[in-house]
Order: C-alpha cells, then structure tokens, then sequence
C-alpha cells in the first residue's frame, strides 16, 4: 500500500522532473542558480563567468539588446528594437535549448487596465519579430505587466523612455 | 529512510503548484439588517417632557445630532462600556457622514446637550430652536433579550416642531455601525430627495513599498473607511476589484499563477476561480447589473477584445473585434447598453455599443482622451478619466456631450459611482512618489476630500446599497 503510494508519487514527481528538465538539459554545464533537481549537487566546474541558461549570460553575449523600447502609446518595433531583436535572435540560434519570456510594460502615464493590454501588445510584437527571425515561437513565453514594474522610478519623459520597454528574460 | 526521502521530495514537488495562492482568510458574507417599528410621538403613548443634561456650548447651524439615548445602559458584544456609549458612537457615525458629503453641516454629540430616553419621541423642540438647529436627529439603542440591537432614527424638523421621519433597525451588535448608515442613508434622503448610499461597501487595492517593488493587496471596508480587511496577503500582485451586485463575489485580477488573469473570489468560502479556463491574459472585469453576466477583456495573440461570460461559466462571447485594443466596459443600469474604450481611432476614446455588441458607436469627440467610463446608476451620466495632459475625473451625458472635468490632480483615475450616483470615488497618484490613496468628489466639483485607508490605496470598487 504504501509502496504503491510512493510509487505514484514517484512517478508524479518525474514527471515534474521531466518537465523542469526541458528548461535545463544534461548537455549544459550545472547552473549556479537553484537547480531543478534537489537529488543533483551544486559543484560550480565553470569560475569564468556566467554560464549558459542564466540571464547574466545572456545579458553578457547581447548587452543592452536584451530590452526594447517604445514610444508613448505605441508597440511598433523600429530600426533600433529590430536591431536589438536580431541580436537576441542570434542567441537563441546559437543556444535552441532555452526558452524565454517577453515581459511587456508601460509608463506610468495611461490607465492601469489600458497599460496592461499595450504591455501585452509590446511583448506580442517582439515576439512575432523573433519569430520572424526564426526563433521557434514556442519558446517564448509572453507576460505584461502594464504599469506596475517600473524600472525608472522619476515623473519624467527619461524615466517614462525607460519603462516602455519590452525585456526578454530566460527561463531557468 | 531513503523511501521516507523521496516521499517527502515528491510530496514537495507536487505541492508546488497548490502552493501559488494568496489568500487570507475568509471574512463571511453579509447579514442582512431587519427593519423595525419604533415607537414615536404620535403613538397613544403622550409626549414626554423632560430637560436636557448638558449645557455645554456649541456652534447654530444645521442639523443637530446628540448622542442616542439607551433604555438601559447594558454591555453589548460590540462594547463593554454599553449601550449608552454605543448611543454617543452611533451619533459620531452619523455627524460624520453627513458632513463628509458636503451638502450639510451637522453637530455631532460631544458638543451638544445629551437628550434622555423619554426625549427621543418628544423632543425639547425650544432647547434646540433656541440654539439655532433647523433639524435635529435623534435616536435610542437597545439591547434586546436576544443579544441583538434595536436602533431607533428619528428626524425632526425643529422649527415645524414635527417628526420628519423615523425608521428602526435589529442588528447583531457587530454591526452597529450599519444602524448608523441606515440612519444617515434615512436622513440623507429625506431631507435631499436623492437616493441612500452610505449603507455601501468599497472593495480596492491596498499598496504599500516602493514605486518598484509595490504590493499590492485586495481588501475591503465600509463606505466611510471602516471595517477594513485585507483579503489577499500580497505575495501576488492583486488589480482592480469589483464588487457583484449581492456583495457574495468580488472580481479581481491576480498574478497569482504569474499571468494577468481575472479571478471570481466567493466572499463565504474565501475561494476563488478562474473567469474562465484559458492560457490568455485576461483583464478589466466588470458585472452585469443583475450580476448575472460578467464582462471581461482578454488579449488574444496581442490584441485584446471584450467578451461577456455568464458568472456561472461556460462559453465567452466576443463583443468587438477591432484590431485595436478594447477594453473596460461597463452596463448602463438596465443592462441593455455598454460603454467601453478603445485606441481603434489612434487614442483611447469612449464608445458605446448594444448588449450583444451590435451598434458600436464613439461617443467621445471633445479633445484629449476617454478611458475607464463607468455607467451612473442613475443611468443618464458616465463617468470616465479625462486624459489631456494631467489626468482627471469628468462626467459626460450618454451621447458625449455635457463633459466636465470633476477633478485637477497630477493623475486622478478610474472613477466608480456611489449607489445613488451623486458622489465619484477614484484613485489619486503622486508624481514621482507613486503614492496613491482613494478620493471622492461629488457631482459639483466641490467636496473633495480623501478617504482614510490604513495604507495607500488605488483601484476602489463602490458596491450598491447592502441587502
């Protein structure tokens, strides 16, 4: 009885393992971060800088291209967000085995219910930009978050700049 | 050992995903208040005459309001010190509210003489004519065999020496705050003509942290800021309530499952579920007046549309299918008509479209932009965020004309009615401080003031008057 518990429950838990191990296969070197598998242990084998699946990663191979930005109330991607994309697509062709959010987001200048459907709109159509780079569409994953996720925190055009923005962030 | 191991791993595992909720405990549904007879001064009973306690000194204006007057003074499971001092609390209630709303100036009990029991039903009409009250507002509480209260509410009319009005109440002595609504709702509409709507509840979004690392925290309270409750904890960002129309559900939206998505939380049981089962963002719900139908917008691929469900689930329907983005809506008091925003024409701009979504039509022509309308209850106003450069609360008729801007702050946003559609609640953000609280404004523009909330606030929700 109580094996056949542990064995369902086994079976549930590799499932889960299984679908955790998608965003983080054999082939890559352990990451440093929290690992998917509780069973494995954290020998960091690689000292010189970060390691593929992390965002440090990522942010390291295309700098600021990580991020694209727009202009008030609008979502269209211009000649330096498709710039910014074609680098972002470039990394994920050399590394297929990662999977990403888009997370699209607004200035505080709109209204709140408003803010997160152009927040939806943003990261949709830097995602179809990708996809039109020919990065699988099935490993991006898209999130907004409207106005509620400021990363400049000033009442100023600057500020505002900064925060119409749509960040691609790995999944690990 | 190693078995008890991978038990608890796996058990671990498969808790994870039970794990992603943010729910506080359930705070119980409302008790309906039962209505009373009182006795009154044209009972066969005769006036009774008597003089009053405290001559204390106070302002001549308005409508007085001294302290209610006890039968007998008894402890009650709302106070220890009784129902005399429930009496004085009754009348600070009630002075409050009808101050707040700015049509009156009334005087509450700690500067005015305390009538005895006798009094309620015959009041000393020349001691308060001869301190210049033009209305005088009197009542008694009484503890009943039960456990419950009896309030009484009288409202005389000091120079005409008659009773304007009286009506009682049984409430649990939990809710003797809602004997003072009724009261000042019973009041209110006498001397106005208008309709109640301090009996009310608000339901809005508690903030507090940094501009950005906000939490943000569904919770509740009384029209006046009383009887607050959190009823989320804020481990997941919780967005822009609403009330049903029976008080039994609020709408919200969570990122509970780390996705924008619209939750019906049942008040009773303190759970929730999904509007509807699908893997797309979902945003801005609103009810049907007979609560029986629920509107919400979902974006699709990037593009959001509004869809109608029935609150008991089953298939949405689209209601606009513009490549812009639409969004919001809320019904006209009869249910028939729906005003909603949408960006199809460059900017958000107010339209107005049937029940089923035939008859699409903008209604908003006067410069700057429309966002957030909110349908009166009354029917004949819309309320909505006037966007034209600062942000402000202004009114329009159905078809867009008769704009006024209600408000001047930096970002004043999403207006919602008050039950009797008089009074315009909405949330006021700080530039640069990202600081928000709850403000209301009437339909003249006049009487602003702030609600007290114990942190910052946005995103309020007016419910109706309660059952």
């Amino acid at each position: 009885m109580n094996r056949k518990i542990a064995t369902i429950l086994l079976l549930a838990s590799a499932t889960g393992l299984a679908a955790c191990s998608k965003k983080a296969p054999e082939t890559l070197p352990p990451v440093a971060g929290p690992t998917s598998s509780p069973t494995t242990p954290t020998t960091p084998t690689t000292p010189s800088g970060p390691s593929v699946g992390t965002q440090a990663h990522f942010e390291q191979a295309v700098g600021s291209s990580t991020t694209i930005y727009f202009d008030t109330d609008r979502y269209n991607v211009d000649s330096q967000d498709a710039a910014a994309l074609q680098a972002q697509a470039q990394y994920f062709a050399r590394f297929p085995q990662l999977t990403f959010t888009i997370e699209g987001h607004a200035d505080e200048r709109g209204t709140r219910e408003y803010n997160i459907a152009l927040g939806e709109k943003r990261a949709n159509s830097a995602k179809a930009y990708l996809v039109s780079l020919g990065v699988d569409g099935n490993r991006i994953a898209v999130v907004s978050y409207g106005k509620e996720r400021p990363v400049a925190l000033g009442s100023d055009e600057g500020s505002w700049a900064q925060n119409r923005r749509a960040a691609s962030v790995l999944i690990n | 050992m190693t078995k008890k191991l991978i038990l608890l791993l796996s058990a671990a595992l498969l808790a994870s995903p039970l794990a992603a909720q943010d729910l506080g405990a359930p705070i119980g549904t409302d008790q309906p208040v039962e209505k009373t007879q009182v006795e009154g001064a044209d009972d066969d009973d005769g006036p009774l005459r008597g003089t009053v306690t405290d001559e204390s000194a106070w302002s001549d204006i308005g409508i007085a309001i001294p302290a209610f007057a006890t039968d007998a003074n008894k402890p009650t499971p709302a106070n220890e010190a009784g129902t005399a001092a429930l009496g004085r609390e009754i009348s600070r209630v009630i002075t409050a509210n009808l101050r707040n709303n700015g049509l009156f100036k009334p005087v509450g009990p700690d500067s005015l003489p305390q009538p005895g029991f006798p009094q309620i039903t015959a009041p000393a009409y020349d001691t308060w004519s001869g301190r210049g009250a033009e209305m005088l507002v009197q009542g008694y509480v009484r503890a009943r065999d039960d456990g419950r209260l009896v309030v009484g509410c009288y409202l005389y009319d000091v120079a005409l020496k008659n009773q304007l009005v009286r009506e009682g109440w049984v409430v649990a002595p939990g809710d003797w705050r809602r004997a003072a609504h009724k009261c000042s709702d019973l009041i209110f509409s006498r001397l106005t003509g208008e309709s109640p709507f301090f009996d009310s509840r608000i339901a809005y979004i508690a903030e507090t942290g940094p501009k950005d690392r906000r939490v943000k925290r569904l919770a509740v309270m009384d029209s006046d800021g009383a009887n607050h409750r959190f009823l989320t904890l804020g481990s997941a960002t919780a967005l822009t309530p609403r009330y049903s129309p029976d008080y039994s559900k609020i709408l919200y939206l969570s990122y509970v499952d780390g996705n924008p998505r619209i939750y019906v939380y049942d008040i009773g049981s303190g759970k929730q579920t999904l509007v509807t089962e699908n893997r797309n963002p979902t945003i801005a719900p609103r009810w049907s007046p007979d609560g029986r139908s629920i509107l919400f917008s979902m974006a699709v691929g990037g593009n959001t549309d509004i869809y109608r469900i029935a609150a008991t689930g089953g298939t949405a329907v689209k209601l606009t299918d513009s490549p812009g983005i639409d969004v919001g809506g809320s019904y006209s008091p009869d249910g028939t008509k729906i005003v909603f925003e949408s960006d199809r024409s460059g900017t958000q701009q107010c339209y107005i479209m049937d029940a089923d979504g035939r008859n699409q039509k903008r209604i908003s022509f006067f410069g700057g932009r429309c966002a957030t309308p909110e349908w009166s209850p009354r029917g004949d106003q819309i309320a909505f965020t006037r966007i034209a450069g600062d942000f402000n609360v202004a009114v329009m008729n159905t078809s867009g004309g008769g704009m006024r801007a209600l408000t001047n702050g930096w970002q004043d946003e999403a207006p919602t009615w008050a039950p009797n559609g008089r009074i315009i609640q909405f949330f006021r953000t700080e530039k640069n401080s990202g600081r928000s609280g709850i403000w209301q404004v009437d339909l003249t523009g006049q009487n602003e003031r702030r609600l007290p909330t114990p942190v910052d606030a946005s995103d309020p929700a007016w419910g109706p008057i309660r059952p």
